[in-house]
């Protein structure tokens, strides 16, 4: 994680600027959702292949999402996480992606 | 009636045998090529949204940025699945990305039949009757379903050892 590079700080300045409101790194997570449609063995197929998970992995995900409406199969930065919720879009899954809070 | 035989095998070359009976091939083949081209057309059917999912549920303009950056690239990569569906429909060995081109394009064809259909967590699609009108469109999203766990166990053999990492 790379810090903001502080801008100089005029010496009447004793804080710097609170930055709890620009956090660059803040992990995101990707969520997949539970629907209708896609098959249990598709869907955990599709984790397994995009994240290289196990086996037992992908199933406990994707009982996890059956069961509990969604499971989340992934984080990382926005970018990675755009990326992962792209390639879960082409396999025809439901997956969002939010900041981890 | 070739039942029990697996119609997708993996060979030891690491390729894929595909044992589809001349009116399954006719109709993946026709499916295919309707889907594309509704695809390429950009038909506004509402079944067709399902292919192009939500990726910021609680941020719309992000999400607005997101399908703007990617809708080409998905449309790209469906017509391309379909494509080699339409075009290996007929052969009886394909290549590991052939089939995983089976796979995307057949779920997108049991994805829009599903949606068109109503399918919820209650109807697994074989619950209609004779009377029903989508008698035909349900057992060709229970064909869909069948081929689909096929080439989903056929694939699964051919996944490299998995590399573990926490989420």
């Amino acid at each position: 994680m790379v810090a903001p590079t502080p801008a100089p700080a005029p010496s009447e300045v004793s804080q710097p600027v609170d930055d709890t409101r620009t956090k660059p790194d803040q992990p995101w997570i990707v969520l997949v959702w539970n629907d209708p449609i896609n098959l249990m063995s598709y869907v955990a197929f599709v984790l397994q292949k995009l994240f290289g998970y196990s086996r037992e992995k992908a199933d406990g995900l994707m009982l996890q999402v059956h069961h509990e409406g969604r499971a989340v199969v992934a984080n990382g930065p926005r970018e990675t996480c755009e990326l992962h919720v792209f390639r879960l879009h082409e396999h025809g899954l439901w997956a969002t992606m939010q900041h981890d809070l | 009636m070739a039942r029990f035989r697996r119609r997708v095998t993996r060979t030891r070359r690491g390729t894929y045998q595909i044992r589809l009976p001349q009116g399954e091939k006719d109709l993946l083949e026709n499916l295919a090529t309707q889907l594309r081209t509704m695809l390429s057309l950009g038909t506004s059917d509402p079944a067709l949204r399902r292919l192009f999912p939500t990726a910021y549920h609680e941020d719309v303009e992000r999400d607005r940025e997101y399908q703007q950056l990617v809708r080409d690239e998905l449309v790209d990569r469906r017509l391309a699945a379909l494509t080699t569906v339409e075009e290996t429909s007929a052969v009886q060995e394909v290549t590991e990305e052939q089939l995983a081109h089976w796979l995307t394009g057949l779920n997108d064809l049991r994805l829009v039949l599903g949606t068109r259909l109503d399918v919820s967590e209650d109807t697994d699609g074989t619950d209609g009757d004779d009377d029903d009108p989508d008698v035909t469109a349900r057992s060709i999203y229970d064909y869909l379903g069948f081929l689909l766990t096929e080439i989903v166990d056929a694939l699964a053999e051919g996944l490299p050892p998995s590399v573990e990492s926490d989420i």
